[in-house]
């Protein structure tokens, strides 16, 4: 279900808590799921239930709960953009207005080549570098200034 | 003790205990929603909340724990404001749709809106919308209802022991579900319905049956297992519409399994029998009850005229009542003849003549939780006992060391000590290596037997555990009680206890289990025992509520032996295809709820119910239908009015527990030297299959839990057999056959298959014990 | 990259100061560096110094060292908290959840001076007896988290973490988790049940964590910036620290400007800093318009209208006596171009989007205010409206098992308390007091109005 490289590191983050507590790498192990499969579907998520002896439930729990864990496929690229006061203040809805007309897509939409999909972001605690913006969960864009997105526009393959 | 005062009510109270239990203790009723008394705390409704002097901020009474000289004010103006103030906020995105909610009438969240919600709404938005769940077919879900109370939820993880319900999501996109694709399948499912405080989850087979104020509450017993659970049966019209638990800490606590839950929709099922019937040159007649009754009375005397009484057979039910076991048996040694019995799954009743008294629990329920080591022998104890297995999970999330020898790795949801499992021929040889490893380390002999048994690992831990126990039990399930070597499992058990200085019983099977002892519905003189009237055909039987393909040890032999019988008397509330074929006379009889009885539980309790109402049809309860049979065939001691005076003459009145309850038997020799005999069947009885009612209770038969039978192996002895999971399969026992589907269950022993009883498409398998021939279809 | 600048650093000294936005090309974080600006000396010392437990604290509350993390709870009285000879584990838990909107700081403590808050939690652990600990970080900066678990790898090659540290016979394992996108788990015991593999839902207290906390053991949690002050605190003395800063207020204090100033970013100055010396650090107001308010601690803190909040120096005492709360020390500052219903509307969203749903206020709550402030932000206001949002927001403070609850009524009584003529300008005639080329004037924030929409 997963691959050996991705249950590797499953393991590597449940060696972090004492043995009787695998269920606190789950949250590590959806986003290593998530990473390889791209988005979590439900039987992703009860293979990762059965393999840190979980209820299904109990995880399901966790990949609601937790905003960055991706229910339904999204697009090669998702860009999370940070939209909450601090950043608006410095252009952060400004800057997600840009993207939207750029890719003609709205908040929680993918691009019809499936390359791009859109979020609305919560404070990334990274306000004094607005407008921010996040690529796939784990790159954090700074200063995202018009000439700035249509870089990151371009880098994205 | 801590010195309190509530509403300026001085109290006394144990350090500990919250705000909320002190003031119930004192009669002060706080409003609340997530608080129950059998769950953790989760204090998230905030509907309890209340002023502690001193404190700045209302405080939940369900979380705040007393401290001394603590003054708490559950009704002034701060606490009342706090009250009102969160009912606005659970009212602000619930529909108010009571007239059409199941819960009108019963809902806390109505009723306590009336005394703490306000007169207008403030709420002007658009309200919340909560897509339905399918939960199968026992609970109905109205999830926009749903307060999140999470009561359900936390049920699931601790009563039941499975996280079946989850709230997914957060904020008020907080929603209570089940996985993805997934229903609610714990056989203790239905306690969420009564457990949700409002209307978001109901109960399926009741949805709209009625309204619940219509409705009539009696009290009632459950005729399912041994646990006689306190019943509240609700009525409209002479018909059940819903059954619910009566609390009964002793017993129930505040729980009912499904089984005894939903089993009522059988009551008005088609398969009711509702006339008397007689076969005559080989064609049914519905009769007058006086016509079938003089039928059934010729019929009896005539036999046992012309063949002697030893001619005819009782077989008796388990689940019927005490007074009905006895006038079976009164009736039947009236005649003349012993050959009467009720333990029909049982095949090795080598101790009869060697016990010291009725086998029962050996405690009381309510002690089970004291034990701090339990050791449970040949028991699909979820599904067999649910309500025991449950006190057992909650014993052992307190440091109770559960173990386990047993011929299925079933899933328990209890966390097990240690387990073994082993195929069922070597189950005796695998408990007597618990019993030398215990009497190793107590330096103590054993009987003769014992030189050749050495503890493996496994048995050597339990040992270890079970010696360093200070209050332990043992307990045999209805796997260890079927058993052909059951004697030795007893005599195991019994010496196993004399070791540890521990109690040991038997977790009784059905309703009645320690009943039919004590009503003498089990043969005193001799006579044939429930194997032997199946093996040795009789020419009449007389069946009390048993369906023998289903409910005897060897069903198919069964069969045979009413085929061939030239009169089968059936009293049942129901007619089935195989009655019509092999019985000559249907005596409509009620089921538990048309008629007043006893059951004796397996702690040795005897509780009495009456008719919740009346008999359907032409149906009379089956004691009068004895009493007028005792009557017609002119014998002594028939001239009870009552169920009552039955019960009297066999108790001696009403005690609360019957006398005599002892499992004592004869020391024996023991014989462990297991043959290696080929492919062994475990056969289970599944929860929805084990007796006449659940079989008709249809929501229960779309259960999962009622799925057909399969032929159950381990990868290993699939591989052996040259098997693929998912093939049609042939089992054979003896000339008949029948072909089931074969399937991967890594929980069977190697060498073993595993095919359920008591179902139609398995009575040709025969006995549920023995070897078998299974090959491709 | 944030800016950086401070007055009497004792956090940010030596900090290299990048001038690239490109983590990858960061520099100075990495062990070495960080033993050449002094690391690890306060753990030498300590041990050389053979301090015991009891010295340790002792130390840290005299600096009186506040939480960081936002309720400015002494830190060295919740150190005494923690069982002593206790039986089994307890842990040391360091909060870099940072998610509350304005803050900042730890973010860059995580990607300038991770070694600080390993040190800090290695300190926290001898004083308070935990073996263990893990540090929980914030999801969106997951690219910190991986540096940390590098920094983590470089501490245990030398010694500073594992067994028999540094020779001297204490044990400490530390580990880093990550969240991934829930604010909530900021809270602190939302935050354990999340370590704990569950969702972060906060735990009812009393029991504290320090009795029972992670996995059932005595825990102490604490904020990034307050372990990483420790260092400080065990070299130099806790009185060095706490005269930093002014009494009852220790030490400096990061604070993260952002909003309409010409330099947003972090600053380091000491307690008890005027405000209007922040404000000059981080460049004065863009584009030199007028101040019109300022939310001092990270949104969850009441807004002061700017004339209030001139008055005030940045501590805890002072900002409290002003009516609302040093918190996390985010100011957010905002220019007279700022429609005040709009800012309110993302803060309510916000809150409605982050509660965790379990307590009924909280979760019923937080969705009536925001779906009331955006009626009115659209034109949709009633005359009641303004006295049922400061009803319904008062129905949730101090109703709920954690602190959301309060931080989400908060910002609604204070904006209608301080700007309630900009609602009801709102309400009565549908559209903003703020005129709509005021708003476009400086503010990028009200881009839609650009694209034709009302405000
Ligand atoms: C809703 C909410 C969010 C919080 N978020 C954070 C946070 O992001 N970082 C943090 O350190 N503390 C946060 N806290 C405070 C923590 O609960 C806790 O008080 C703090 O981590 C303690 O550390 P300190 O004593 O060093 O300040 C939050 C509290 C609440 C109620
Ligand atoms: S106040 Fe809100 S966020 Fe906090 S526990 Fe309650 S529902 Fe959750
Ligand atoms: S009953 Fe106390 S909060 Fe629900």
């Amino acid at each position: 279900m997963l691959s050996e490289a991705t249950l590797q590191k499953i393991d590597r983050e449940i060696a972090k808590y004492p043995a009787e507590q695998k269920q606190s790498a789950v949250m590590a192990a959806l986003r290593l799921a998530q990473q390889e499969k791209g988005w979590l579907a439900p039987e992703t998520i009860a293979f990762v239930a059965r393999y840190l002896g979980m209820a299904e439930m109990a995880v399901y729990e966790v990949a609601t709960f937790y905003n960055m864990y991706d229910l339904a496929p999204v697009g090669k690229y998702k860009i999370t953009v940070c939209t909450n006061l601090p950043c608006a203040l410095s252009g952060g809805v400004h800057a997600a207005d840009y993207l939207k007309q750029k890719l003609g897509i709205d908040f929680n939409e993918t691009t019809p080549d499936g390359k791009f999909t859109l979020k609305e972001g919560e404070c990334m605690g990274a306000c004094g570098d607005a407008p921010v913006m996040l690529v796939n969960n784990v790159h954090m864009r700074c200063f995202m200034t018009p000439e700035e997105i249509d870089r990151l526009l371009a880098e994205c393959e | 003790m801590l010195n309190i005062e509530i509403d300026g009510k001085p109290l006394q109270v144990e350090p500990g205990t919250t705000v909320f239990e002190a003031a119930r203790s004192a009669g002060i009723y706080i409003p609340h929603f997530c608080y129950h008394k059998k769950l953790s705390i989760a204090a998230n409704c905030r509907m309890c909340l209340v002023q502690v002097e001193k404190a700045p901020k209302p405080m939940p009474a369900c979380a705040t724990v007393v401290t001394e000289g603590m003054k708490v004010f559950t009704h002034s103006p701060l606490a009342a404001k706090a009250q009102r103030d969160v009912m606005e906020f659970l009212l602000i995105n619930h529909p108010l749709d009571c007239p059409i909610c199941d819960q009108g009438g019963e809902c806390q969240l109505q009723d306590l809106a009336v005394g703490y919600g306000g007169s207008h709404a403030r709420f002007q938005e658009e309200k919340r919308v909560v897509t339905n769940k399918d939960l199968g077919p026992l609970v109905a879900t109205d999830m926009t209802r749903c307060i999140n109370c999470t009561r359900c939820v936390r049920f699931t993880q601790e009563i039941a022991g499975y996280m079946e319900l989850g709230q997914a999501y957060r904020g008020d996109r907080a929603e209570i579900m089940p996985f993805l694709g997934k229903t609610l399948d714990s056989e203790l499912s239905g306690n969420v319905i009564d457990l949700c405080p409002v209307g978001a989850l109901t109960s399926k087979p009741f949805r709209f049956a009625a309204r619940t104020w219509e409705l009539s509450r009696r009290k009632s017993i459950s005729p399912h297992d041994g646990l006689g659970s306190n019943l509240v049966v609700q009525v409209l019209h002479d018909k059940v519409k819903r059954v619910l638990p009566l609390e009964n800490e002793a017993i129930n606590e505040c729980w009912l399994s499904d089984k005894e839950r939903f089993s009522y929709e059988a009551l008005n099922g088609e398969e009711r029998l509702t006339r008397p019937m007689v076969k005559q040159g080989g064609q049914w007649r519905e009769v007058d009850w006086n016509v079938a009754l003089d039928y059934a009375s010729h019929a009896l005397r005539d036999i046992a005229r012309d063949h002697g009484a030893d001619a005819l057979g009782a077989l008796v039910s388990p689940h019927a009542t005490l007074e009905e076991m006895a006038l079976t048996a009164k009736l039947m040694r009236g005649l003349g003849s012993d050959n009467i019995d009720f333990r029909l799954r049982q095949s090795d009743f080598s101790l009869d003549g060697q016990r010291s008294g009725t086998p029962w629990l050996g405690m009381r329920i309510a002690e089970l939780g004291a034990l701090d080591r339990v050791l449970v022998v040949g028991s699909f104890l979820r599904k067999d006992h649910p309500l025991i297995a449950q006190r057992l999970r909650q014993s052992a999330k307190k440091g109770a060391q559960v173990s386990l020898l047993h011929s299925a790795d079933d899933e328990l949801f209890i966390k097990l000590f240690a387990k073994a499992i082993a195929a069922p021929a070597q189950l005796p040889a695998l408990f007597a290596e618990v019993v030398k490893a215990v009497a190793e380390l107590k330096n103590a002999p054993l009987d003769a037997g014992f030189e050749k048994v050495g503890a493996g690992e496994t048995a050597r831990s339990i040992a270890a555990s079970l010696v360093s126990g200070t209050n332990v039990g043992i307990l045999l399930g209805n796997f260890a009680q079927q058993h052909p070597q059951a004697a030795t499992l007893h005599r195991l058990a019994q010496q196993l206890a004399g070791l540890l200085g521990a109690k040991f019983g038997f977790l009784g099977e059905a309703a009645n289990s320690v009943g039919g002892y004590v009503a003498g519905t089990a043969p005193r003189q001799g006579g044939l025992n429930a194997a032997r009237l199946v093996a040795e055909p009789r020419r009449a039987y007389l069946l009390l509520g048993v369906e023998p393909e289903l409910d005897c040890a060897d069903g198919a032999a069964a069969l045979a032996a009413l085929r061939q019988a030239a009169s089968v008397i059936v009293l049942s509330p129901f007619k089935s295809q195989a009655a019509l074929d092999y019985a000559d006379c249907l005596l409509p009889v009620a089921p538990f709820t048309e008629t007043s009885g006893s059951f004796v539980n397996t702690e040795g309790r005897a509780q009495s119910f009456y008719a919740v109402c009346k008999p359907l049809g032409e149906t009379r309860p089956a004691w009068k239908v004895l009493r007028v049979l005792g009557n017609l065939l002119e014998l002594a001691g028939f001239e009870h009015e009552s169920s009552e005076q039955v019960r009297d003459e066999v108790l001696g009145g009403k005690p609360e527990f019957v006398a005599g309850l002892d499992n004592a038997v004869t020391p024996g020799t023991f014989d462990f030297i297991a043959a290696s005999p080929g492919l062994q069947r475990i056969a289970d009885v599944p929860i929805y299959f084990a007796d006449p009612l659940v079989r008709r209770a249809p929501s229960l038969q779309s259960t999962h839990d009622a799925v057909a039978p399969t032929a159950r192996m381990n990868a290993a002895t699939l591989t052996k057999l040259g098997l693929t999971a998912g093939e049609k399969v042939k089992v054979g026992a003896g000339g008949a056959a029948c072909h089931l589907v074969a399937e991967l269950d890594a929980g069977v022993p190697d060498d073993c298959v595993r095919i359920a009883a008591a179902h139609a498409s398995t009575v040709a398998v025969g006995p549920l014990f023995g070897t078998l021939t299974l090959e491709r279809a | 990259m944030a800016i950086l600048d401070s007055i009497n650093p004792t956090l940010t000294a030596g900090w290299h100061r990048p001038d690239v936005r490109d983590l990858a090309r960061d520099t100075g974080w990495r062990l070495k560096d960080y033993e050449a600006r002094g690391g690890y000396q306060a753990l030498k010392k300590l041990f050389a110094e053979k301090m015991t437990p009891e010295q340790v604290i002792a130390e840290v509350k005299t600096s009186v060292l506040r939480g960081r993390g936002g309720a400015g709870f002494p830190t060295g009285l919740k150190w005494s908290f923690m069982p002593k000879n206790a039986a089994g584990e307890k842990y040391i838990v360091c909060n870099t959840d940072e998610g509350e909107p304005g803050t900042f700081k730890d973010r860059d403590i995580m990607r300038l001076d991770p070694h600080a808050v390993i040190e800090g939690m290695i300190i926290a652990g001898y004083a308070m007896g935990a073996q263990r600990g893990y540090n929980y970080i914030h999801g969106e900066i997951f690219e910190l988290y991986q540096r940390f678990e590098e920094a983590l790898e470089e501490a245990r090659a030398a010694g500073y973490l594992g067994r028999n540290i540094l020779g001297s016979g204490f044990d400490f394992e530390l580990f880093a988790h990550h969240g991934w996108g829930a604010y909530i788990c900021g809270e602190e015991t939302a935050l354990l049940e999340s370590i704990e593999g569950k969702k972060g839902q906060p735990r009812y207290k009393p029991p504290f964590p320090a009795n029972v906390g992670l996995y059932g053991c005595p825990t102490t949690i604490n904020n990034t910036e307050s372990l990483a002050s420790i260092p400080y605190i065990i070299r130099h003395g806790g009185q060095a620290f706490l005269d930093l800063g002014k009494p009852n207020n220790g030490g400096t204090k990061l604070f993260s400007v952002s909003g309409h100033v010409n330099k947003p970013g972090n600053y380091e100055v000491p307690l008890g800093t005027p405000f209007a010396k922040l404000l000059e650090m981080a460049g004065g107001m863009r584009g030199g318009r007028k101040l019109k308010a300022v939310i001092p601690g990270g949104s969850s803190a009441p807004v002061l209208p700017a004339d209030i909040i001139m008055d005030c120096t940045l501590d805890y005492d002072s900002i409290a006596k002003a009516g609302s709360m040093l918190g996390s020390g985010a100011v957010i500052v905002m220019d007279e171009t700022v429609c005040m219903v709009k800012a309110l509307e993302r803060l309510s969203w916000f809150y409605y989007e982050e509660s965790c749903g379990q307590c009924t206020p909280c979760r019923e709550g937080t969705g009536w205010l925001y779906k009331m402030i955006h009626r009115i932000e659209h034109g949709q206001g009633r005359a009641e409206d303004l006295d049922l949002l400061d009803d319904v927001a008062k129905n949730i403070m101090g109703r709920t098992i954690c602190a959301l609850g309060d931080a989400a009524a908060l910002p609604v009584i204070s904006f209608v308390k301080h700007f309630r003529d900009e609602f009801a300008y709102h309400i009565e005639h549908k559209r903003c007091l703020v005129p709509p080329e005021v708003q476009r004037a400086g503010s990028t924030f009200h881009t839609r109005l650009m694209a034709g929409a009302t405000c």
